[in-house]
C-alpha cells in the first residue's frame, strides 16, 4: 500500500537533508519524494509517498513534525486528493513501429516531446497507475531511457493546506 | 547601538541565558570566541577531552534542570563531542554545544580542521545550526537554548564559522521570546483521549504505574504520588526514573526491566493496565515485546508524540506535559481501592528470599553490592550519585535507594562508558552544596580518567568509588551466561588507581574487605579534596536477576543456589 504525505517546510539550507536523514535513520521505506517551491515565499512543499506496508504513515508524520523546519504535515489518506506523476520515456522506433507508437500515444493521452532518427521521447502525465499502465504498453517498443518525478498531490475542493504561521 | 563581534555576541547571549559555567577546550576555529571570553562573567572549565565537556554539560543539566553548555573547536574538537551529544540525545538532556567552524569561504574545500559537524550530528541532536553570518548568531543562540530546554529536552549544536565570530555588527539583546513556526509545543489534548484514559483508569482492577524520567523532567513527583495514593496503585520505575518517586514510598515497588526486581516484572506481566508516565518502553524495560504485559491495556502519557505507539501499541494516549496531565486527572478522579491487587503484589515481594544483605555475615568477600549499599547508608541516601556503565551501574540502581529527583545521574539510553567522572564534575558545579559520588567500573573509569586533573584544577570535590573487579564485568557476565564462559577481551589490567589519583595530587584509598568500607567512605566525605577509593571487589560476581535481551520479561535468570548475596536492595533503614 502507498500512502501520500505532504509537508510544508521552511526553505532553508539543509532542510531536504534533514528529511532524508530522518528517513534513513528510522529506516522509513519511501517510494518517492519530491520537493518544490510553493506560492508562499520561503516555503517549500514536499510530497512523500510511503510504503505503508513497511512503515506506518502516522509514525512518519510524528517524526516529520519533530523536525523544527517542518511547518505542516498533511495525510492525504484522510481527504480526497488529486495526484499526478510525470514520466519522460525515450523509446526506440523503427519502420512501421512508428505508426504503432503514434496509436498508443493517441490512446493514452501521452505527448511526443522530441523525436530523433531512431527514438521518440514521450511525456506521460497522470495518476501514477495511469503512468504505470502507459509505460507497460511502451515496453513493447523498447524503452531505452526513462525518468519519473514521483507523485505530487493536492487536496480536492476549496480548502487548502497552508503553513500555520 | 554598540558594535559587537560575533564572538562577543555568543558570550552576551550566554550571559542573557543565565549561563555561569561553560565546559570547553579551545582551538583555532573557536579562538575569536575564547579571546572574547575574558570580558564576560562566565566561568570556563578547561576539560581534558571534549567528550568530557559534553558529559560535564550533561551532568550539570541533569543535576540542576538548567541547560548545560559545552564549547569546542572545529574538526577534532567537534568530533570528540559526538559521544557526549549522542548520550544527551538518548536521555533527553538539555545541552547546547558551541563549535567553531572554518571560515565560511573555506567550507566544502576540506580546509584544515574542517568537518561537517552539522551533518555528523544531524541524527543525534534535537536540532543544529550552521551560522555563517554575524547577524545570525543571536537568533541561533536564542533558539538553541529554547529548543534544548523546552518540550522533550535534548542537545542542540551551534556551529559558528570563524568569520562570523570575527565580523562585527551593531547589536543589542532582543528580549522578545523566540518564535519558531515549525516548533510545536503543546497541542490541546482531545476530549476523547482524556475520556478514554479516565475510563481505563476507572475500570482497571490490577493497574501498575510505570514512572520514567518524564516524572523528573516535568517536576511531577508530588502529583504522581498524590495520584498513586488516591487511586492506590503500585509504581514501577525505569532506570532514569529512579528518584522521581521516593524509594521508601510504600507504593514504590522499585526498578523494572532487565535488572529490575523480579516481583516488579511479575506485577507488570500480571497487570490489566499499565499507565506509562514519561517513559518510552525501551527494549531494556519490555523484554520481548510480543509477550510484554499481554493482559494489560496501555495508557501512555508522554510529551513526545513520536513515542506513542512506537514500541508498544497503546489503548489510550495523551501527548503533553506529565505534570499538567496528572493535575487534570486529579481534578476529576475519585479515590479507588486496589487492596486485593496490592496485597497480591506485596506478596510477591517475599520472592526475593534474602533481601537484606546487611544481615549477611562478613565472609571475607567484598561484594560491589555491599559497597554500594554501605555508601547509601553512610550518605543517608542523600548524595547525588553519578554512575558509569556496567554491572556497578545496575548494582547502584538496586542497592542505592534514591529519595528525590535528580539524585541519580546515569547514561541509560546510550550506555556510555566514561560518563561518570565528567558528568559528576558537571553535577557538582551545578549543585555545589550537594555530596556527589562517582560510582564507576575499572573499565569505564579509565576512559575519561584524565578529567581527574580537571577536578583538581577546578578544586571540585567529588568522591569516587571505583568498583574494581578486574573485568569489563557486564560483558564478562554476558559471556558467562550466553557465550559459554569464553572471556574474550574482558579480563582487564588496570593501573594502580591509588597512584593515579595521587599523581593528580588527589588523596586515594584502597579497600579490599567489608570492614574497611565505612572508614574509607567517612574519610572521603571528610576531605575537602576529590578522593578516590579503589574497591577491590569480588571478580566474577553477576547482576541478578536478569532478563536476557529480547527474552520474556517474566523469564529472569535468578541467582543460582543458596544465595551468598541478596538479589535486591535492602529495606530502607
Ligand atoms: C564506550 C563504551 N564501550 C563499550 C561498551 C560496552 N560495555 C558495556 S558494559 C561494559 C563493561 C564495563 O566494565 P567496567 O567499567 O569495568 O564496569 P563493570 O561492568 O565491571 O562494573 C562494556 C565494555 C559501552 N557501554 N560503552
Ligand atoms: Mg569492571
Amino acid at each position: 500500500m502507498h500512502h501520500t504525505l505532504v509537508a510544508l517546510v521552511e526553505d532553508k539550507p539543509g532542510v531536504l537533508n534533514r528529511v532524508a536523514s530522518l528517513f534513513r535513520r528510522r529506516s522509513f521505506n519511501i517510494e518517492s519524494l519530491t520537493v518544490g517551491r510553493t506560492a508562499e515565499p520561503g516555503i517549500s512543499r514536499m510530497t512523500v509517498v510511503v510504503d505503508s506496508d513497511q512503515t506506518s504513515a502516522d509514525f512518519v508524520t510524528a517524526h516529520l513534525y519533530k523536525l523544527v523546519n517542518v511547518l505542516e504535515v498533511e495525510d492525504l489518506r484522510a481527504v480526497p486528493a488529486v495526484s499526478r506523476d510525470l514520466a519522460l520515456v525515450k523509446v526506440t522506433v523503427s519502420g512501421n513501429g512508428r505508426s504503432e507508437l503514434l496509436k498508443v500515444v493517441d490512446e493514452t493521452r501521452a505527448h511526443i516531446v522530441d523525436s530523433g532518427e531512431q527514438t521518440m521521447t514521450l511525456e506521460i502525465t497522470g495518476e501514477p497507475p495511469h503512468v504505470d499502465a502507459v509505460i507497460q504498453r511502451l515496453d513493447a517498443f523498447g524503452i531505452i531511457e526513462m525518468v519519473r518525478t514521483g507523485r505530487v498531490a493536492m487536496r480536492r475542493g476549496d480548502t487548502v493546506l497552508s503553513a500555520a504561521r | 547601538m554598540p558594535k559587537r563581534t560575533g564572538a562577543q555576541i555568543i558570550w552576551e547571549c550566554l550571559v542573557h541565558q543565565g549561563v555561569q559555567t561553560v565546559f570547553g577546550y579551545p582551538g583555532g576555529a573557536i579562538l575569536p570566541t575564547y579571546d572574547a571570553m575574558l570580558e564576560y562573567p562566565v566561568h570556563h572549565v578547561l576539560v581534558r577531552h571534549e567528550q568530557g565537556a559534553t558529559h560535564m554539560a550533561d551532568g550539570y543539566a541533569r543535576a540542576s534542570g538548567r541547560v548545560g553548555v559545552a564549547m569546542a573547536t572545529s574538526g577534532p574538537g567537534a568530533t570528540n563531542m559526538v559521544t557526549g551529544i549522542a548520550t544527551a540525545m538518548m536521555d533527553s538532556s538539555p545541552i547546547v554545544c558551541i563549535t567553531g567552524q572554518v571560515p565560511s569561504k573555506m567550507i566544502g574545500y576540506d580546509a584544515f580542521q574542517e568537518t561537517d559537524i552539522c551533518g555528523i550530528t544531524l541524527p543525534i541532536t534535537k536540532h543544529n545550526y550552521l551560522v555563517t553570518r554575524v547577524e545570525d548568531v543571536m537568533p541561533a543562540m536564542k533558539e538553541a537554548f529554547h529548543l534544548a530546554a523546552s518540550g522533550r529536552p535534548g542537545p542542540v549544536l551551534v556551529d559558528v564559522t570563524k568569520d562570523a565570530q570575527q565580523a562585527t555588527m551593531e547589536w543589542e539583546w532582543d528580549p522578545r521570546p523566540v518564535t519558531m513556526p515549525g516548533y510545536r509545543q503543546e497541542v490541546p489534548v482531545p476530549e476523547k483521549a482524556f475520556a478514554k484514559a479516565l475510563e481505563l483508569i476507572r475500570t482497571s482492577q490490577r493497574p501498575v504505574i510505570l514512572a520514567g524520567q518524564g516524572v523528573i523532567q516535568s517536576g511531577a513527583t508530588r502529583e504522581l504520588i498524590e495520584f498513586a495514593e488516591r487511586l492506590n496503585i503500585p509504581i514501577a520505575v525505569t532506570l532514569l526514573g529512579l528518584g522521581g518517586v521516593p524509594a521508601s514510598h510504600a507504593l514504590n515497588m522499585g526498578m523494572m526491566g532487565m535488572h529490575g526486581e523480579a516481583w516488579v516484572n511479575h506485577a507488570i506481566q500480571e497487570a490489566d493496565l499499565l499507565m506509562a508516565f514519561g517513559m518510552r518502553f525501551d527494549d531494556r524495560v519490555t523484554g520481548n515485546p510480543a509477550t510484554y504485559a499481554q493482559n494489560a491495556k496501555k495508557l501512555h502519557v508522554d510529551i513526545d508524540p513520536s513515542e506513542i505507539d512506537k514500541n508498544v501499541k497503546t489503548d489510550a494516549a495523551i501527548v503533553g506535559d506529565l505534570r499538567a496531565t496528572l493535575r487534570d486527572f486529579l481534578g476529576v478522579l475519585e479515590p479507588a481501592d486496589h487492596s486485593p491487587w496490592l496485597g497480591h503484589v506485596n506478596g510477591m515481594r517475599g520472592d526475593a528470599a534474602v533481601r537484606d544483605i546487611q544481615q549477611l555475615p562478613d565472609d571475607g568477600h567484598l561484594y560491589a553490592a555491599h559497597v554500594i549499599n554501605d555508601i547509601w547508608r553512610l550518605t543517608e541516601g542523600k548524595a547525588i550519585v553519578v554512575t558509569d556503565v556496567g554491572q556497578h551501574q545496575m548494582w547502584e540502581a538496586q542497592y542505592y535507594h534514591h529519595e528525590s529527583p535528580r539524585t541519580l545521574i546515569t547514561s541509560g539510553g546510550l550506555g556510555t562508558m566514561g560518563f561518570a567522572l565528567p558528568a559528576a564534575i558537571g553535577a557538582k558545579m551545578a549543585c555545589p552544596d550537594a555530596e556527589v559520588w562517582v560510582i564507576a567500573g575499572d573499565g569505564g573509569f579509565q576512559m575519561t580518567q584524565a578529567e581527574l586533573t580537571t577536578a583538581a584544577q577546578e578544586g571540585v570535590k567529588v568522591n569516587i568509588a571505583v568498583i574494581n573487579n578486574g573485568y569489563l564485568g557486564m560483558v564478562r557476565q554476558w559471556q558467562e551466561f550466553f557465550y559459554d564462559r569464553r572471556y574474550a577481551a574482558t579480563p582487564l589490567r588496570s593501573p594502580d588507581f591509588v597512584k593515579i589519583a595521587e599523581a593528580h595530587g588527589l588523596p586515594a584509598l584502597r579497600v579490599d574487605s567489608r570492614g574497611q568500607v565505612e572508614d574509607a567512605v567517612r574519610r572521603a566525605q571528610a576531605s575537602t579534596d576529590t578522593v578516590l577509593i579503589d574497591f577491590r571487589v569480588e571478580q566474577e560476581d553477576s547482576v541478578y536477576p536478569m532478563v536476557p535481551a529480547g527474552a520474556d520479561l517474566h523469564k529472569m535468570i535468578r541467582r543460582p543456589g543458596p544465595s551468598v548475596l541478596a538479589e535486591t536492595g535492602a529495606d530502607p533503614l
